[in-house]
């Protein structure tokens, strides 16, 4: 799939959190997503980064835009060396929480995307993907 | 070597100190140092002399280690010279520039004093350098303290400024929360709602979120805690500004507030009139203007 820019954050601090969401969005009105779409996808990078964040110590998400056709797409891999994550289909139940939030983020990111993807080896880190198409 | 690049410096700072500054000042006034009018003539000459007799015995005392209390009284001089400057208005590089055009006189100096010993002359200049960079550095750095410490000041008046608690009615509270709602702020956030709550006997607290961009699980969890607080106290809480776009990417995540919501703050506020045994009426006269 061919990927026309491209793009690497840090993910650090709470506040590259806010600075994801800000370039999310710049991508997102970029490929012409509407505003629900838009919201969506910055609400499933706004989930994953903290949680690169606060469970993977920190790490980096890459921002992909991608042409297919006429299709075009965004694309967000995030990626910590972390501690990963022992059991992926237990994460990604509802309200299961190993941080005291609410347990819907990794999810929630999940059913806001179009593609999902999770890679994840204990002691090594994690990878998580995912894509929104207009 | 006979004589080393820094006591090749120092005593040509020494011998020349009048001829550096006489070039020095030409220097600063050629580059247009007065021609903007924001600084007179004799404090620029004040400034020269003093920056030179501190230079002078910076080096006597500790060579070109600027990091050294002998640099102190330097030190503070220059801080001193670039607050002042970035007040009345210079910019970065012309205060920079200020110690940076010391270099010329100093080099020109160097050569008049040692020039018959190239080794001596190279090491002088060498130290010259190094140490009018550092300290050029230095006014850099304060200058770039005193901007960070007006950005902070600046967060912490947009932390408290965004987040008011007021007053619509007897008993009927209003949070208009805007931006980013990060632990910090939402601590804020609790912290005035509480006790405005306690201050206004409120019985409804509207949490309006129409200027929050994202809502992810973090903001929700937060709104949470804040309505359950507000029931502990004894206020009921509606939130009202739930943009479409927002309730469906809400929807997807999996949030659910169990609280009553509304989609304005209007809508919100006479749900809250209601609750409270008020009701709104157009005055019948203002109705029909033609009636009579």
């Amino acid at each position: 799939m061919p990927v026309t820019t491209t793009e690497v954050l840090p993910i650090r601090t709470s506040d590259d959190v806010v600075r994801v969401r800000q370039a999310v969005r710049v991508r997102a009105v970029g490929i012409g997503l509407g505003l629900v779409d838009q919201t969506k996808i910055i609400t499933a990078a706004s989930e994953l980064a903290r949680n690169t964040l606060d469970y993977g110590g920190g790490g980096e998400v890459r921002l992909d835009v991608m042409q297919e056709g006429a299709r075009r797409g965004l694309r967000l891999s995030f990626v910590d060396q972390g501690p990963g994550i022992p059991d992926i289909a237990r994460a990604l139940t509802d309200h299961y929480t190993t941080g005291g939030g609410l347990g819907l983020g990794l999810g929630g990111a999940k059913r806001l995307s179009n593609e999902f993807h999770i890679e994840s080896t204990p002691g090594v880190g994690t990878r998580v993907t995912i894509a929104r198409w207009k | 070597m006979a004589v080393d690049g820094t006591a090749a410096l120092t005593q040509t700072v020494a011998a020349e100190e009048a001829g550096i500054r006489a070039a020095w000042l030409a220097l600063l006034k050629a580059g247009g140092s007065l021609q903007t009018g924001r600084i007179r003539e004799a404090e620029l000459d004040t400034q020269a002399r003093t920056v030179l007799e501190q230079l002078r015995d910076g080096l006597a005392a500790a060579g070109t280690d600027v990091r050294a209390d002998a640099y102190a009284a330097l030190r503070d001089t220059l801080s001193e010279i670039s607050r002042s400057r970035a007040i009345q208005g210079f910019t970065p590089t012309d205060t920079a520039n200020f110690v940076f055009s010391l270099k010329e006189p100093v080099f020109a100096a160097i050569d008049r004093t040692h020039g018959g010993d190239p080794a001596a002359a190279t090491g002088g200049t060498w130290a010259a350098s190094h140490l009018l960079d550092a300290l050029g550095l230095h006014t850099m750095e304060v200058f770039l303290a005193g901007r960070e410490e007006v950005i902070g000041r600046q967060g912490q008046e947009i932390a408290e400024l965004s987040t008011p608690v007021v007053r619509l009615w007897d008993g009927i509270l209003a949070l208009p929360l805007i931006g980013t709602l990060d632990s910090a702020r939402t601590g804020v956030v609790m912290e005035n709602l509480l006790q405005a709550i306690v201050d206004e006997e409120a019985e409804i607290a509207i949490i309006d979120i129409t200027g929050v961009p994202t809502v992810d699980t973090l903001v929700a969890q937060h709104l949470l805690k804040a309505i359950a607080a507000a029931r502990l106290m004894g206020a009921d809480c509606i939130v009202s500004g739930i943009r479409p776009q927002i309730a469906q990417t809400m929807v997807h995540l999996g949030v659910e507030l169990n609280v009553v919501s509304k989609s304005t703050l209007a809508d919100a506020f006479a749900l809250a009139l209601k609750r409270t045994g008020r009701i709104v009426t157009r005055r019948q006269s203002a109705l029909s203007p033609t009636a009579s």
